[in-house]
């Protein structure tokens, strides 16, 4: 599958072999895409997932419990049987989508331009980095983002510090947490500036609340300190609009390291340049329901599209878009989308942007504020009424967990508007309530 | 061994004065208490070259200002380092502080600053549409500029290296002794001894003076913290922005960076000699005030933020020359226009050094140019192209963000660099929107591999600044299960 | 192990889903138990286990000699008693394995007599 020496023009060409990537490109082989190409700026394929090495990959697309590079192990072995050439340590500079092409520097290519039918776009994101958060006091080594740290201890075999103070309740914070007292670290607690945390709650239980290593909601690091190497952090509760609270005490801890586990930015430098459109809140292109952006030819998947939750989600989202891809590349077109989806009551985005309502859809969305017992109601919002085309009742949805909403074509049948709106309403609760669950 | 001359202080002065001896036949030894040159004041400032109208004209640093800044467009074309010359405002907030202009303009014409117009308030607000529409006025100077004060430095040591200078880092300087017609100076691993001792030491400089006896002058380490914004908000200024000076500084500006990155700041506060923390109160301090002159700027664009000291001696100007210890000049007090009067420098102190008996005969064979480190980025595609046909380590990219290659890397480290800071100021590796996320580990693995040093020896800036540990069970006495 | 007394709440980490598991020791003739909360087996059956007899997936690395990083990721093939797990990471401190090593290689057999292998989660 590794190659040194690309054809001139590929069918697909997809960018990234991460697991956005790998799956796209299965996906466009699947789809019969005869000659696929994928890049990687890394020696070997898998991207992330690689140092990933806990457990919690593949329950949807294998139904059994994976690590990271297991699930990445088994797409590359997918993909090797379809075959499909793989660049590796190669950086796509710049690309000419008019033209079709992209221009490829690496290791084993030197320069090339490649042409392609279609392009994937599946670079995957980057993590939030201090410099956003504006922590003020002194700038010493040892404030690493969680996912440095991680690629620190699993694959590189050593330790970002001694004493570590995490801030963010993202998971891989949570993850790195446990990994960290797995090895001897000393996790002094976890700080996060949100009344609730933005990991799920299995990774609360399972890498916190097991080892006894203390979460502290609406609270933050408002202070680092240390000449040369961190030697402490401030932290301070804060208010409802997340500002430390005035008069509050300022706690001092003694560390030597601060992890930052405070969000993931898309990575879209590239899709801008090519001229993509990107969406101001997912920070991720602009797609239809073929996840085509806003470029002919071009199309998105995974976490540079908008950041997921779980890797299954990617995998699925990536074969989808592979497969579009494929069919846009072999002139098998689809018809046009005319319907707007659009992010209504505490949804904070909706992906994709349109949809066609001749065909079966899936909507994935995130809500803005944690709710218990709440309907998604997808709206057809016309010029003269609205109507409700279809509820599905949820027990609780939580910002840190990605929502699906699949629409049958009989739902989209029903409606007659340019904008599908999508809701989530919370119910009133029960007046008795009762547990799910039976006795046993 | 006998030095000619041995400076204290790898700042931009003391890099200057070495680069300015290094034309002439002597022997001299720069001694710089950190793990590389410029991380001390001269890597955390404005990087502002003054056009020379704000300093007094009967002060030193009003005389040298002026001449500085004339050898700055050949000093950039020699070290390769960048230099925008983007002319500075200064901005009257209000019909009140008109006259001030008026005054600067007089002063800077009378100092030979080119180039000085007033702008009314309409041509101000045509010219710089972002600023204030409260604004009164401002006085243009073109001839202001700005540069990545850091590449300066490192250009200056590079080229003074190149031409025979020595420089010894981690050398922090432990006491001075007078011996007969020589001074001696001891750090942690050397003694050395030269004719003439220069003392650049900036913040630290009243220290060192002290060693040999002298304490004529105090410095008060004045702290300033800048905040870097994010790239949407380039291009809202295109000239640096001043407001009218106060007394005690030149005030908070606004600047558009070599990078093209919007800085604010500095803040001006008295502090010890080792707070170089950036606080709210200071953000706060440089947002409201920088509001005034362009409203649009807003702490939330906040993408980088750091503090440096600035060495504001007693006297409030330079202190440059020899002393009642035969053989120790002072090069002190060098607050801003420090940075713009660095090459004046240089020359004032070789001609101080003259006076006082050095011979300096001009060497024949000095090479006053660097070759910079070519900058991938910033090829077209067809340089990219013949760039990786001649050397295949430019298709290795190192630094996503910055688009930063392998070959710039190693040859950063083979020019001196020996911390991921030392990398990240000359190449840009880590510098860019992710700080390091993913580049970190690779400009870790190639520090180790070409300065053959264990990994966990590797640091951010030399001293105490460790990244990384060993694990704790590295342990010789492990089993072999396969 | 002896059946605690009261209501007993707990995450299931089955899934990402993370359902609030309840479970309460009824005693009585057939050893009842009241689990509320779950929404499918694996949640049930979670619950039931935690209050008996907790265990987790352990997975963590070991050193590889050979191969283009440090260290081989690895995991137990099923989970350990909870209060073995720190146990278990300070044993596999000590193992060291040598490239090339394939996707569920037994990198430790019967890990501390529990029956379960630790095995290898990548080929390297």
């Amino acid at each position: 599958m590794i190659t040194r020496t690309p054809r001139s023009r590929y069918d697909v060409v997809v960018v990234g072999a991460g697991p956005a990537g790998l799956a796209a490109a299965l996906g466009a082989r699947e789809a019969g895409a005869e000659h696929v190409l994928l890049v990687d700026r890394e020696p070997e394929p898998g991207g992330i997932l690689q140092q990933c090495i806990h457990t919690g990959f593949g329950l949807h697309t294998f139904e059994e419990e994976l690590t990271g590079p297991e699930f990445a192990e088994r797409f590359i072995d997918r993909l090797t049987e379809r075959g499909a050439d793989l660049l590796l340590g190669s950086f796509i500079l710049d690309g000419a989508p008019r033209e079709g092409a992209v221009q490829i520097v690496g290791r084993d290519v030197g320069a090339a331009r490649v042409e392609y039918g279609s392009l994937v776009l599946a670079m995957g994101c980057r993590e939030r980095t201090r410099g956003a958060l504006r922590i003020p006091g002194t700038r010493p080594a040892g404030v690493y983002t969680a996912g440095l740290a991680q690629k620190m201890v699993n694959m590189m075999g050593v330790l970002p510090g001694r004493r570590v103070v995490i801030l963010g309740s993202g998971d891989i914070g949570l993850i790195m947490a446990r990994r960290l007292v797995l090895e001897g670290v000393e996790v002094l607690g976890v700080y996060e500036i949100l009344p609730y945390s933005s990991g799920l709650n299995r990774n609360i239980a399972q890498c916190l609340n097991d080892f006894d290593i203390p979460l502290h909601l609406s609270t933050t690091v408002t202070r680092v300190g240390g000449r040369d190497r961190v030697e402490w952090v401030e932290v301070c509760p804060v208010d409802e609009a997340l500002r430390p609270i005035a008069g509050a005490r300022r706690e001092r801890i003694a560390c030597d390291t601060l992890l930052l586990s405070v969000g993931l930015i898309p990575e879209n430098e590239l899709s801008q340049r090519l001229g993509a459109r990107l969406d101001l809140v997912t920070r991720g292109p602009v797609v239809d329901s073929t996840l085509m952006t806003s470029v002919d030819g071009v199309f998105a998947c995974g976490n540079v599209l908008h950041v997921h939750d779980l890797v299954d989600w990617v995998a699925d989202e990536a074969m989808r878009a592979g497969r579009f891809a494929a069919e846009h590349a072999l002139g098998r077109p689809r018809p046009r989308d005319s319907v707007r989806v659009v992010p209504g009551q505490n949804v904070r985005y909706v992906v994709p942007h349109t949809i066609s309502p001749d065909r079966d859809q899936e909507v994935l969305f995130r809500v803005a504020r944690p709710v218990e017992r709440a309907t998604i109601v997808a709206v057809a919002v016309g010029e003269e009424r609205e109507q409700p085309i279809v509820s599905k009742k949820i027990r609780y949805a939580f910002p840190a967990e990605m929502m699906r909403l699949s629409l049958s074509q009989a739902d989209l049948d029903k409606i007659d508007a340019e904008t599908l709106r999508i809701d989530v309403v919370e119910r009133p609760p029960k007046k008795d309530p009762k547990p799910k669950g039976s006795r046993s | 061994m006998l030095y000619d001359a041995a400076i204290i202080g790898g700042g931009v002065i003391g890099c200057a004065i070495a680069r300015e001896l290094s034309r002439y036949a002597v022997r001299v030894v720069l001694i710089e208490k950190e793990c590389e040159v410029g991380f001390g004041t001269s890597k955390s400032n404005s990087g502002i070259i003054h056009a020379g109208h704000h300093a007094p004209p009967e002060t030193l640093k009003g005389q040298l200002v002026v001449e500085g800044n004339r050898a700055f467009p050949q000093l950039a074309e020699e070290l390769g380092f960048g230099f925008k010359q983007v002319g500075e405002i200064v901005v009257a907030r209000n019909a009140d502080e008109l006259p001030a202009l008026e005054a600067l303009k007089a002063r800077g014409e009378a100092k030979g600053v080119p180039g000085l117009e007033l702008w009314d308030r309409e041509r101000l607000l045509r010219e710089e549409p972002n600023l204030s529409p409260t604004v009164a006025g401002g006085l243009f100077a073109p001839t202001a500029g700005v540069i990545n004060p850091y590449e300066c430095c490192f250009g200056l040591i590079q080229n003074a290296r190149m031409n025979g200078v020595e420089l010894l880092v981690e050398s922090p300087v432990l006491g001075i002794d007078r011996r007969d017609g020589f001074l001696s100076i001891k750090t942690p691993r050397q003694l050395l001894h030269a004719r003439f001792v220069i003392n650049a030491a900036g913040v630290h400089a009243a220290k060192i003076a002290a060693m040999v006896g002298l304490t004529d002058f105090t410095i008060q380490p004045r702290k300033g913290e800048e905040y870097m914004l994010d790239k949407r908000m380039k291009g809202v200024v295109r000239r640096i922005i001043f407001p009218v000076p106060a007394a005690t500084t030149k005030g908070t500006l606004v600047i558009p960076t070599f990078d093209g990155t919007i800085m604010v700041g500095p803040t001006a506060e008295d502090v010890d000699e080792h707070d170089i923390s950036t606080t709210d109160a200071g953000a706060r301090s440089v947002f409201d005030f920088v509001r005034t002159l362009v409203p649009s700027l807003h702490p939330r664009d906040t993408i980088a933020e750091f503090a440096g000291l600035r060495a504001v001696s007693d006297s409030n100007d330079f202190i440059i020359g020899p002393t009642a210890v035969p053989g120790f000049i002072n090069v002190a007090g060098i607050q801003s226009p420090g940075l713009t009067a660095a090459p004046a420098i240089g020359r004032y102190v070789r001609d101080i050094l003259k006076d006082e008996g050095l011979t300096l005969v001009e060497r024949d064979d000095f090479e006053p140019r660097v070759r910079p480190i070519p900058r991938f980025s910033a090829l077209s595609m067809e340089e990219k192209r013949a760039r990786i046909a001649a050397d295949p380590a430019s298709a290795h990219i190192v630094c996503r963000c910055e688009e930063v290659t392998e070959s710039e890397v190693v040859e950063a480290i083979d020019q001196g660099a020996r911390t991921l800071d030392g990398l990240k100021f000359r190449v840009r590796a880590g510098m860019g929107r992710c700080q390091g996320g993913f580049c970190t580990w690779r400009c870790m693995e190639l520090l180790s591999e070409r300065l053959g040093l264990p990994i966990e020896a590797i640091t951010k800036r030399g001293g105490g600044s460790w990244l990384v540990i060993p694990r704790l069970d590295a342990d010789p006495n492990e089993e072999a299960s396969r | 192990m002896t059946p605690p007394d009261g209501v007993q709440r707990m995450v299931c980490i089955g899934c990402p889903i993370g359902c609030q598991l309840e479970v309460e020791y009824l005693g009585g003739d057939g050893d009842a138990w009241r689990i509320a909360g779950y929404d499918c087996k694996k949640g049930k059956s979670y619950a039931a286990e935690e209050v008996t007899d907790p265990r987790r997936m352990v997975a963590t690395t070991v050193a590889i000699e050979g191969a283009s990083w440090r260290r081989l990721p690895v995991r137990t093939a099923s989970p350990i008693p909870k209060d073995q797990v720190l146990a278990l990471c300070r044993r596999l401190h000590a193992v060291r394995v040598t490239s090339p090593v394939a996707m569920g290689d037994v990198v430790l057999a019967d890990a501390l007599g529990t029956g379960v292998d630790v095995i290898a989660t990548r080929s390297l």
